[in-house]
């Protein structure tokens, strides 16, 4: 995402990688910007077109990270986080997915994040950025672009119904400063530094949010996006 | 198999020289009722004559080939093809002059003679005097339905080709013609009926009442519900791929053609590029926002920091992020503060804009707004802002003060400058 300072890593740290995305151009575009494993650490070990390919590869190689793209024939990605719910929830060496895309739609973006997607980012990112996130995710933490943490914030700030599950249903206030410092373009060092908090309770706050996301009772939350106009 | 080439099918574009799969279909063309021999004769490449006096010869046997006409017209349905018979007994005019033809004309002389056919045929046959009353309010009635159930494939075949305005006259006749019949086979079936036994009237009423309604509504609801659904799926489809292929046109195609053009400035380019993708995305991911002019006032927070963001992006080249959380109507505070949040994004963009993306983020909680421009430059002081530079001054800072708001400039950790915006909306 936008945290430039910490970036790659050293070669200590590796990542094996798949890339989902039915735009040939777009897979060797990001090969080519993040794939130099000797620089960045990530090292892609297969590449899928489609939902029925993509499980197979995920299947067969069993990387730690896959960048799934939302729009997929044979279903997107949702078809795709469904199938592989079982490698998502193993005890060892869980597949996470980090979607990656162009679509700005909310539907989409709550869709994979609700199928069970680690994090969003949108395919303008930056190389760096990717792989800073890559690594985010393989250490099982969440990744919120600022649009995201828009679209979230909006889901949970419409409550006309009563929430049914209190816990899950609203956001504390500290994780609702936390987005809307994420949605104002602040990397988390920043987030930290201005609310005088670590880096690490940034990310569990993070992914507090992001496990509220995916386990939210409200019905509307997929929905909610379309009623209401937002960017 | 004959030539089977109509003027229905030429003027249908589809080619109907040697069709893929071979499907039953009534003839639309040249037909004398319904076109079932027509299209059953094309069908199986034997001269129409043959199946109309197969059909005719049925008829006598116990009135099998009417039934099996009937039938055949209810289920198989109205399309091209068929054949071209060797001119037909009822009509008169040329091959060579064979616009001028009317067939309809055709259709009432058959259908006439097969009234005749079918009276001299009852009064041939004795059934006995019991029967007898019953036969002609039925045959009232089969005629009726069979003029309604032609009016159905008219009402399909109207769309294929213009229909003149003395030939909708002619529909309208024909439909209440059929109607009138029915009614009159129902109402001398009823008397018959009820000078021959009191006992179980109003049954007999009612049975043919519904039964008439039946045959007059049938047609039409199973032919209409085929066709709406199968054509309002067409019709939406083909308008989809308009409107799609329209805008791909208009503004994709334009702008391709302006990057060429200018393919040696990249400033230009960029804006471009950015303009392009910014309407493409607005069009594809927010639908409702597509009707809107260019040149309409916004009427929202949220149109308008999008709309005051673009503006920015295309003057000043740097690309501006938009998040906006919530929306509300724009107001007289709200429209000074965008006028400050604009002042903001550009001062951004001419300090700021080499850092990276200016993000941009608007929130509506409750009766406060919030917006907060932000850039990744390097960052200033405004103690250290000569007192005569009035942009940040008056027009964020001054402008807010004076409608009641706060703004509020920093640096932020990590670099970048951040303009802070809050106001309280209107109270209605």
């Amino acid at each position: 995402m936008t945290e430039n300072t910490e970036a790659t890593g050293g070669p200590e740290r590796r990542v094996r990688v798949v890339l989902v995305d039915d735009h040939r151009m777009f897979r060797t575009g990001v090969q080519a910007e993040i794939g130099r494993t000797e620089e960045t650490g990530v090292e892609v070990v297969g590449e899928a077109a489609d939902a029925d390919q993509a499980v197979t590869v995920i299947t067969a190689t069993r990387p730690e990270v896959v960048l799934l793209d939302v729009h997929l024939p044979g279903g997107g990605g949702v078809e795709v986080l469904r199938r592989c719910a079982p490698l998502m929830g193993a005890v060892e060496n869980p597949v996470r997915f980090l979607a990656l895309s162009v679509s700005d739609a909310a539907e989409d973006v709550i869709g994979v994040i609700r199928g069970g997607a680690r994090g969003y980012v949108t395919k303008t990112i930056t190389g760096t950025d990717l792989v800073d996130s890559v690594f985010r995710v393989q250490e099982g933490d969440a990744v919120f672009s600022p649009r995201l943490a828009g679209f979230v914030l909006d889901a949970f700030a419409s409550t006309d119904a009563p929430p049914v599950d209190e816990d899950l249903d609203r956001l504390t206030q500290r994780e609702r400063e936390v987005l809307r410092l994420i949605a104002r373009g602040y990397a988390y060092k920043e987030i930290a530094k201005q609310l005088f908090i670590s880096v690490k309770t940034v990310e569990s706050h993070v992914s507090a949010v992001l496990r509220k996301l995916q386990l939210s009772n409200r019905h509307e939350l997929t929905r909610w996006a379309t009623a209401r106009r937002l960017v | 198999m004959p030539a089977a080439t109509t003027r229905a099918a030429s003027s249908l574009a589809a080619d109907p020289e040697e069709p893929p799969v071979r499907k039953l279909y009534r003839s639309a063309d040249g037909r004398l009722l319904g076109g079932v021999a027509r299209g059953l004769a094309g069908h199986l490449g034997l001269p129409v004559a043959w199946v109309r006096f197969l059909f005719l010869g049925l008829f006598f046997t116990d009135g099998l080939g009417a039934v099996l006409y009937a039938v055949f017209w209810i289920v198989v349905p109205l399309g091209v093809g068929g054949v071209d018979a060797p001119r037909s007994v009822f009509e008169v005019s040329a091959d060579g002059r064979r616009k001028l033809r009317k067939p309809d004309k055709g259709q009432f002389v058959a259908l006439i003679a097969l009234l005749v056919g079918a009276a001299v045929f009852v009064a041939n046959v004795d059934m006995g005097s019991e029967a007898d009353r019953y036969i002609w309010p039925t045959l009232l009635i089969g005629a009726g339905s069979v003029l309604v159930w032609r009016q159905a494939d008219n009402a399909r075949r109207a769309r294929w080709m213009e229909v003149g305005r003395h030939r909708k006259l002619l529909h309208l006749a024909r439909g209440l013609a059929g109607v009138a019949l029915v009614g009159l086979g129902l109402a001398v079936f009823l008397v018959v009926r009820g000078s021959a036994a009191q006992l179980g009237n109003v049954l007999t009423a009612a049975i043919a009442v519904l039964t008439g309604i039946a045959l007059l509504a049938g047609p039409y609801l199973v032919r209409m519900t085929q066709d709406l659904s199968e054509e309002r799926l067409m019709r939406i489809r083909a308008q989809e791929r308009a409107e799609v292929a329209a805008h791909v046109h208009d503004s994709v195609l334009h702008t391709l053609t302006l990057i060429q053009r200018n393919a040696d400035e990249a400033g230009e380019v960029r804006r471009l590029a950015r303009a392009q993708e910014r309407e493409l995305r607005n069009w594809l991911y927010n639908p409702e926002g597509t009707g809107k002019d260019e040149d309409d006032e916004p009427e929202t927070l949220a149109e308008a920091v999008k709309r005051a963001a673009a503006e920015v992006e295309d003057k000043h080249g740097v690309p501006l992020e938009v998040v906006v959380v919530g929306d509300c109507p724009l107001d007289e505070k709200l429209s000074a503060q965008m006028q400050a949040a604009r002042e903001a994004m550009v001062n951004a963009a001419k300090y700021g804009g080499e850092g990276g993306a200016v993000q941009v983020f608007a929130e509506v909680e409750g009766r406060t707004v919030f917006v907060s421009v932000r850039d990744r430059g390097p960052g200033f002081d405004l103690d250290e802002v000569p007192g005569d530079r009035m942009g940040v001054r008056e027009s964020i800072i001054g402008r807010m003060q004076r409608n009641g708001g706060t703004a509020r400039l920093r640096s932020v950790p990590g670099g970048g400058t951040e303009v802070e915006l809050e106001m309280e909306r209107a109270s209605e």
